[in-house]
């Protein structure tokens, strides 16, 4: 394996500070230098991307008084892809009293990422969850409420207490609208500049430091240069490496991953996020994966025909040829067993040959028992807007057919590696949200991207740069620097509008994805992941050989778009494959066939992989760095479902 | 699963224009064996791939996250915005709706404060600035009380739920008679006014939107209701009685 | 728009109630008609207090209008490229056809009405005529096709006020969404007992009724 990658030095310092965990925040609060606000004005802070980290970081940036400049792809920041977000926001209000705490908060979330996430950082996220709600509140965001006037709360994702804050099933639209208005407001006051239509292409770093970006005017074509004392992305996950993702269409890799190639490191790329409850693929034309709730499961039992190949309609299959092959492997907890099991078990099933609906890559989850037991008025009340959705782009009745799911990809964990400060391996580049990978560990708990976006953005960031740009202004940026990522991009732009080949980007990028699903999706072998590794590297070359983009770099074109993230999504694809195939145990989002229990639950190695895997990019293959991670407060242990 | 009908055949006369300065014309183009699963952009990138391999201009639109709730796309099929099915944005309507050897129509949002940028891609930046003129609630970070300080009733939070589910698409322009964007700015009026924390500032908010909404070049409102009629939320047209009553009493 | 349109409708009202006096015979009608002219003798001399309610109405009608004309201008300027395919209404289309269009229509039918049966320029009753010879010879038998105009125009005015009420309420925000059925059920009521009132009397005329 060390033929493809080297090992450094080990990370040591992650900046967090010491003492009891309760008060490091506290500390580092205090210890963080302050800027004279006369001199913040002076201060310039580039942040890439308006979801719910960029938004609401971009926004309380300009309220403090620096002088912002943000960006987005979009044609608004409200259209980030975090206003998808459904199900809710955790926080540790415990409004319910039962029992909740910022302890427990904490503990649930460095146990759910199945002790491969930082303690001090996930105390911090704990902590800082209650000061969301009451800012989300304060600005008008529309959460759910009882008769009494209080917010309701829900519970979510097997945690045993209420702790999850909703607005109907539109959560993450209800917080985006939230930031995007604050930074409207900031614009409106001058603090913050907008540019919409535009994205991050290139970093400029001069002397070491992060000093600016270069973007292109996606409708124009021009190539502009932004600099600034520090730079802030908050460019979302990379799911879409596996092309069918729940992601937005837009979502992509470029931002980090370009910082990446100028010296930030990467951490842990492979921990995905796999989602059981998606409607399944409809044939080949397939743009985006649609998730639908988990919810489904509490009433739905999945099933496939017990014979591979039957190819019967679900009402013409008798009871005793169906197999309930989660009700039959897991008779404990059946069809609610925990995300990644449930999804194995369905690509498993589909691998026998047993799935239904086109090209066999689906099960059902069926209602008959639900609608006979509870009526089917009942069913509609609580499921109504979930069937709905679904027939809207089935044209299928759930209520008199099963519904079918498959797992799709969902968030990924990894991202680029920050430490305390929210600081990456370049000084003055911050790395806020999902484009971080610093608090869900292996596996991200439901409900917990929303809170980790706003407290980074809303309370962290704002506090930690601010011990950074205390040093500043940094002064005049060396034009070298500036000029050499620019003239990297214009020959990236002019070279894929050069190969005019035969294939599409789009058709690359499907390929590329099936690559990744089928052999660095949920289920990952050292068989797979060398396929792959060798499969990537080809189908990279042929892609820069015979890729056709139409059109010119000096207008909207969006083919020319979508061709420069796909080639970013190669170069990453294969450093998640390196990532999964290093690790050879199973954690979390990441399962390796090799290392399983006997009841098929993901079996850590806490021995040699306690650590996160931090890669900085070299030429000659990708360096590894190890950060290891300690558990003062949460005793390691092997998650149980049973 | 359904039927697995066999592929339709479409025309499709699509408004083409490369940029803000060109005149635009329609254009026609045949798709055929175009699956009824399909969605509605799903069959245009199916198009826009072998425009590229043709060495043409993909067809622009935008889009993002395809699943009805970002409110990037957006465009008028056969006369109307986002298609005839109600409650639906464009990336959520599928071919099953339409009958084998239609022709098609599809155009840009039309209006002056929304000006075609390319093909099917219009700015609508306009509607940013709207809501820069008000359309917030002033609380820096760090300065809210406790979340339960104050009470909202239940009635009144899900009223401005209803008002606050607004996407931001647009099509509530493209479809009235007036080009008037009343809808869009009354949603956001409607969903702060309804809470006790957008009392404050209130008045001066609904002034200021509503101008704003005036000075980009909006029709005005006669009430005809084509807007919550094609809007994929059906934000409904009380909004902008209540948009109106806050209005007055501002200008008071 | 909306204000005007109330001034508008008050009057309608008050001007329906005062041909319905038709039915109780000439004298009674022309009384009424010659008492609009001496209303507020003697404090006010002849014809003053209805000029100043001419004066109210005129420029409510010219306010009107322009409120209209402008609304429309705007609403060209709001959208300078049309679509190629024709706009199909998802709400049944009633305000958008109605409302302006029917505007004109009426326009031009309050213009041969003032010519017809106020300066009588129009009516075979001449300017010499009273109120009453000129409403009996006006709509008589033989001139079916005026009372048909006048049909046609005054279900015109029912429509148009029918969508213009509702209208009114929700621009001066009094209206919310749990009053819309009410709201739209009394101005579809108020707009046919106008209608009505304002049909029969000529009606009335042309089979024979009225004499």
């Amino acid at each position: 394996m060390n033929e493809l990658y080297t090992e450094g030095e080990p990370i040591r310092d992650t900046k967090a500070p010491e003492g009891p965990i309760e008060d490091r925040w506290e500390k580092r609060k205090f210890s963080a230098k302050l800027v004279n606000p006369a001199n913040k004005r002076k201060l310039h802070v580039i942040v890439v991307g308006t979801g719910l980290a960029g938004g609401s970081a971009a926004a309380t940036l300009g309220e403090l008084g620096y002088n912002v400049t943000s960006f987005c792809y979009q044609d608004s920041p409200r259209r980030a892809h975090s206003i998808a977000a459904q199900g809710g926001i955790n926080a540790a209000k415990n409004y319910r009293g039962d029992g909740d705490s910022i302890y427990r908060l904490f503990y649930d979330t460095v146990k759910g990422g199945d002790f491969r996430a930082r303690e001090s950082n996930v105390y911090r996220l704990a902590q800082v969850s209650v000061n969301i709600i009451d800012q989300a509140v304060a600005q008008g965001v529309p959460f759910a409420r009882e008769y009494g006037g209080l917010l309701d709360t829900r519970s979510f994702g097997g945690a045993q207490v209420s702790r999850t804050f909703y607005a109907r099933g539109q959560t993450g639209q209800q917080l985006l609208l939230g930031a995007y208005q604050a930074l409207e407001r900031q614009i409106a006051a001058g603090t913050v500049k907008m540019h919409t239509r535009h994205e991050m292409l290139e970093l400029i770093v001069s002397d070491g430091r992060a000093r600016g970006v270069i973007v292109r005017d996606m409708v124009t074509g021009e190539i502009e240069r932004h600099v600034a004392d520090a730079v802030v992305l908050a460019t979302g996950g990379y799911g879409n490496v596996f092309f069918l993702s729940t992601n937005a269409k837009g979502c992509n890799t470029t931002a980090i991953w370009r910082a990446h190639r100028r010296g930030a490191m990467f951490a842990n790329p492979c921990y995905t996020q796999i989602h059981p409850t998606c409607i399944p693929v409809s044939g080949e034309y397939q743009s985006k994966l649609t998730l639908m709730s988990e919810s489904l499961r509490n009433d739905g039992r999945v099933w496939v025909p017990a014979k591979a190949g039957d190819t019967r309609p679900a009402a013409e299959i008798p009871e005793d040829e169906r197999d309930y092959y989660l009700e039959r492997i897991y008779p404990a907890f059946g069809n609610l067993v925990p995300r990644d099991i449930a999804s194995r078990a369905a690509k498993n099933v589909c691998d026998e040959g047993r799935g239904v609906g086109p090209g066999g890559l689906g099960v059902y989850l069926d209602f008959a028992d639900a609608i006979s037991r509870l009526g089917r008025d009942a069913v509609e009340k609580k499921y109504g807007n979930l069937f709905e959705m679904y027939e809207r782009i089935t044209g299928e009745d759930p209520y008199t057919q099963p519904m079918r799911i498959y797992p799709a990809v969902h968030y990924t964990m990894g991202g680029l590696w920050v430490d305390y400060d929210l600081q990456s391996t370049i000084p003055g580049l911050f790395v806020i949200g999902e484009a971080n990978f610093s608090d869900h560990g292996a596996n991200r708990l439901g409900a917990s991207a929303l809170m980790q976006g706003l407290a980074d953005g809303y309370f962290v960031l704002p506090t930690t740069i601010g011990d950074y740009l205390a040093n500043g202004p940094y002064g005049e940026v060396d034009e070298e620097a500036v000029a050499e990522a620019e003239i990297a991009v214009r020959n990236k732009i002019e070279k894929l509008l050069s190969v005019n080949g035969t294939r599409t980007a789009d058709s690359y990028h499907r390929e590329l994805g099936k690559i990744m699903w089928d052999y660095c999706g949920m289920e990952r072998t050292e068989e797979s992941l060398r396929k792959a590794l060798e499969r990537i590297p080809e189908l990279r070359e042929e892609f820069w050989q015979n890729v056709k983009v139409s059109g010119q770099a000096e207008e909207l074109n969006q083919a020319l778009e979508r061709a420069g993230r796909v080639a970013d999504f190669f170069d990453l694809a294969e450093l998640m494959c390196i990532d999964a195939l290093h690790r050879t145990e199973s954690c979390g989002g990441h399962f390796r066939a090799e290392s399983q229990d006997a009841d098929g639950e993901a079996l850590r190695d806490d021995e040699n992989f306690a650590y996160v895997a931090a890669w900085e990019y070299g030429e000659q293959g990708p360096i590894l760095h190890k950060e290891a991670l300690d558990y003062e407060y949460v005793k390691m242990s092997q998650r149980s479902y049973k | 699963m359904s039927e697995r009908a066999k592929g339709m055949n479409l025309t499709l006369k699509v408004w083409r224009q490369n940029g803000p300065e060109d005149k635009g014309r329609m254009v026609t183009y045949r798709v055929e064996d175009v699956s009824p699963d399909m969605s509605f952009l799903e069959m245009l990138d199916v198009l826009n791939e072998r425009l590229i391999l043709e060495g043409d201009d993909p067809i622009a639109f935008d889009h993002d996250c395809r699943e009805g709730i970002c409110g990037m796309c957006g465009m008028v099929i056969n006369g109307v915005a986002h298609g005839e099915q109600v409650a639906t944005t464009t990336c959520q309507l599928h071919m099953r709706h339409f009958e084998d050897n239609a022709v098609i129509t599809i155009e840009p949002w039309r209006a002056a404060p929304f000006p075609v940028v390319k093909d099917l891609v219009v700015d609508r930046s306009a509607f940013d600035r709207i809501i820069q003129a008000g359309g917030f609630i002033s609380v820096p970070a760090g300065s809210a009380p406790d979340a339960h300080s104050v009470p909202v009733k239940k009635v009144d939070a899900d009223a401005a739920f209803d008002a606050a589910t607004c996407i931001g698409c647009g099509a509530c322009v493209a479809a009235c008679p007036n080009g008037s964007a009343s809808l869009f700015t009354a949603a956001k009026i409607t969903h702060l006014s309804l809470l006790p924390q957008g009392q404050p500032e209130r008045a001066s908010r609904a002034k200021a939107m509503v101008e704003q909404m005036d000075a980009e070049g909006f029709g005005g409102c006669t009430n005809t209701g084509e807007c919550t009629a094609v809007c994929p939320k059906g934000i409904p047209l009380d909004t902008i009685a209540r948009m109106n009553r806050d209005y007055l009493k501002a200008s008071k | 728009m909306a204000v005007t349109g109330a001034v508008l409708v008050l009057f309608l009202v008050g001007h329906m109630v005062g041909n319905l006096k038709a039915f109780l015979g000439a004298d009674s009608f022309n009384e009424y008609a010659s008492f609009l002219r001496t209303m507020g003798e003697p404090l006010l001399t002849y014809r003053v207090a209805l000029t100043l309610v001419e004066v109210v109405l005129g420029v409510c009608i010219v306010l009107h209008m322009w409120s209209a004309i402008s609304l429309a201008r705007r609403a060209g300027k709001a959208r300078p490229v049309k679509y190629a395919a024709r706009r199909k209404s998802q709400a049944n289309g009633y305000a958008v056809h109605t409302m302006r269009y029917g505007g004109v229509i009426i326009l031009l039918f309050v213009i041969y009405h003032l010519l017809d049966l106020t300066f009588g320029t129009v009516n075979p009753a001449g300017w010499d005529g009273t109120p009453y010879e000129r409403l009996v010879e006006g709509f008589a038998p033989g001139r079916w096709w005026v009372t048909l105009f006048y049909v046609v125009a005054v279900v015109m005015v029912g429509l148009h006020l029918r969508h213009g009420l509702w209208s009114a309420f929700q621009t001066l925000g009094l209206a919310s969404g749990r009053s819309y059925r009410p709201l739209k059920l009394t101005a579809a009521a108020i707009s046919a007992v106008l209608v009505l009132g304002f049909l029969v009397v000529p009606v009335a005329v042309m089979i024979g009724v009225i004499k």
